[in-house]
């Protein structure tokens, strides 16, 4: 996995890459918390991540967590059907705002 | 972690070749053949000691073929390392016929069990991704309860919950509704369903549940006293013309042919003062 962040509007975009499993979700972790430890509002980009496990999800769902105690956005962009399929067996996909792309988001669309 | 694809030719997951084995000097097992291939639910069947958790662990490499082969991923896994094997083995979840829960455990800490044991990942993300999976397998809210508070259905779902905190490629599931009433035993079949279709999990599972096999199963191997008796689609089984494969569909037990002289023996060996 590698990642990428970026600034966009009042947002920090952390660009994920590649496969989230458990040899590196720790680090996705870390990023995304660290990105709400500054007190950014953040979106989570997954549309070049070919593969991600539920610790991967988790780190994602705890991110969310925080960002909500904090009265930070967050949201997730360009998830995969692969992403979709493993938070849809845990319902999650019901839980996260998920935005077809950055655009969409900004301009307020789904 | 992803272990390397193998430079195999064919797609199976697991490739048993003529796999024979014994107990003592009983031969349980005899020239079993079967490919399991990738994202498929193999349902395997069979009369009570013909075999099938026998097989079970084999396919998890947990025991040795005294004669034949397997090939789990495309590797040998008697020619691997400990590490090598250790790798394959965090591919694979499993719920044992008799494989309770641990009893001091709560059911979160039952579920998170692996994860405590083979990944160094932060505890708050342990404790995530044991509820996720308790979700999955509805048991949302009993996070708390101890196994010995839960009901027959609810101990195999949360065991189902810890086989797949891993995110295995691979599970294996020895009985997953014996001893449940039919509802309960169809939401199982539901979730096992969603699982091969949310995760691509290629699934094993053992069942004497004829109508729980019918659903689940893309194909059924039936065993009978260690033989491969039949292996084929549903359609396949169901229209077989085979007598002993009938019976089983038929639910109708054999008539046990005796030998009277060797069942006398039986009944009267080692008596005392004959
Ligand atoms: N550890 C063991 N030591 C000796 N014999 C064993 C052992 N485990 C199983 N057996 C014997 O091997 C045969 C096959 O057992 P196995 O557990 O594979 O059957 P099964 O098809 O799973 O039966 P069931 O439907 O009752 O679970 C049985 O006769 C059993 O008694
Ligand atoms: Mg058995």
């Amino acid at each position: 996995m590698t990642y990428l962040i970026e600034e966009k509007n009042d947002y920090l975009v952390v660009y994920l890459e590649g496969e989230v499993d458990l040899s590196c979700s720790p680090e996705a972790r870390r990023v995304i918390l660290d990105c709400l430890q500054k007190q950014r509002h953040l979106l989570v980009d997954l549309s070049r991540v070919s593969y991600i496990d539920s610790s991967g999800v988790a780190s994602l769902v705890e991110g969310y967590q925080v960002s909500r105690s904090k009265n930070l956005n967050f949201a997730l962009v360009g998830v995969s059907d692969n992403a979709l399929n493993v938070l849809k067996l845990a319902r999650l996909d019901q839980v996260f705002p998920i935005y077809t792309s950055i655009e969409a988001l900004l301009q307020g669309g789904s | 972690m992803v272990v390397e694809s193998e430079s195999t030719k064919d797609e199976s997951v697991i490739d048993v070749q003529d796999l024979v084995t014994y107990y003592g000097t009983r031969k349980i097992l005899d020239q079993v053949n079967l490919k399991v291939r990738s994202g498929e639910i193999m349902v395997i069947m069979g009369g009570s000691g013909s075999g099938k958790s026998t097989l079970l662990r084999h396919m998890l490499a947990l025991n040795q073929p005294a004669a034949g082969a397997i090939r789990l991923f495309g590797k040998d896994p008697s020619k691997l390392s400990a590490p090598q094997l250790h790798a394959i083995r965090q591919r694979m979840g499993v719920s044992f016929q008799n494989g309770a829960l641990f009893n001091s455990l709560n059911v979160e800490e039952n579920v998170a069990f692996p994860l405590r044991e083979h990944t160094r990942l932060d505890e708050n993300t342990i404790r995530i991704m044991a509820r996720m999976k308790l979700e999955v397998v509805n048991l949302a809210g009993f996070e708390k309860l101890m196994p010995s508070q839960l009901s027959g259905g609810m101990v195999k779902r949360a065991a189902l919950a810890r086989a797949i905190v891993m995110d295995p490629s691979l599970l294996f599931f020895d009985e997953p509704s014996a001893g449940l009433d039919p509802v309960v035993s169809a939401d199982l079949d539901e979730l096992i369903l969603r699982l091969r279709d949310a995760m691509k999990v290629t699934i094993v599972v053992v069942t004497h549940e004829l109508d729980s096999a019918f659903r689940i199963a893309d194909r059924i191997l039936v065993l009978d006293k260690g033989k491969v008796l039949i292996l084929g689609t549903v359609d396949e089984v169901k229209s077989s013309d085979n007598k002993r494969v009938q019976n089983l569909l038929n639910r109708k037990s054999e008539d046990v042919i005796v030998n009277p002289d060797e069942y006398l023996q039986r009944l009267t060996d080692d008596l005392a003062g004959l």
